[in-house]
């Protein structure tokens, strides 16, 4: 097989970045920084089963400037991820792959990401957390 | 020209009919967290700000508890398929990937442990 005239992967760094790619390499990077994430979210599960101190040190974390904004962006994270994970079972099934549908979908996902995120810290906020 | 029969090139390397199995889980558990992620975050913001005694109340309640559990499986399997992917998609030297792939298994079991026992200590 002649080697030199193969295909080539597109090279990222001359390539236009497009909705389908960006929001493809999102979804991944959203699950690994959601991996790790849950290294966070096991503390507090493990804090709360401790007791009261240790729930309380937890809350505090979590209610402090650093612990709302990684918790701001775990959330971001993980409306995006499910999101988009629906419109992957979507692909899954057959459905929505033309490239008019994909662009769409995605920007629908990015919409329903910001509206998800808002509602939800609407709530949280609502309910005191932070306070 | 080599005298080894195909079965042997093949041995260890194609579909034992389990070619379909970390697609297939990795969709499962999807479609399981779908509702499961909805109820835990809706709860959680709900529950924002509660104190140890209302949220190990919470987490105490049986139909809390069992879904507790099924939503720490499905997370840490998920997570471990997922990140699997990556690590054999970016990772080339051997003896990395291998590390990290036993590492992302080993982490995720090792969390899952930590939730299921840190639920079962709250409900029970």
């Amino acid at each position: 097989m002649d080697q030199a005239n193969r295909p080539l992967s597109p090279h990222l760094q001359v390539y236009r970045p497009q909705i389908t790619s960006v929001l493809s390499i999102f979804h991944r990077m959203s699950g690994a920084g959601l991996w790790l994430g849950t290294v966070v979210l096991t503390y507090w599960l493990y804090a709360t089963a401790l007791g009261p101190e240790h729930y309380d040190t937890a809350q505090a974390i979590f209610g402090s400037w650093i612990g709302m904004l990684l918790l701001l962006g775990w959330s971001v994270a993980l409306f995006y991820h499910l999101c988009n994970g629906i419109r992957h079972l979507f692909w899954d099934a057959g459905y929505g792959y033309d490239l008019d549908t994909a662009a769409r979908s995605g920007w629908a996902v990015m919409l329903a990401t910001l509206v998800l995120t808002a509602v939800a810290w609407t709530i949280g906020l609502s309910a005191g957390g932070g306070s | 020209m080599s005298l080894r029969a195909p079965l042997q090139r093949a041995r260890g390397h194609g579909s034992a009919k389990e070619g379909v199995e970390h697609w297939w889980m990795q969709r499962l558990t999807a479609i399981a967290l779908v509702p499961l992620t909805v109820w835990i975050v809706a709860s959680l913001a709900f529950l924002a700000g509660a104190s140890h005694a209302e949220m190990t109340a919470w987490i105490a309640h049986p139909g809390v508890g069992i879904f507790l559990v099924l939503l720490i499986v499905a997370v840490f399997y998920h997570a471990k398929l997922g990140m699997q992917v990556v690590i054999e998609d970016y990772v080339h030297a051997k003896a990395v990937k291998v590390t990290c792939l036993i590492a992302n298994s080993f982490g995720a079991i090792f969390l899952a442990a930590i939730c299921i026992y840190s639920v079962l200590k709250i409900a029970l």
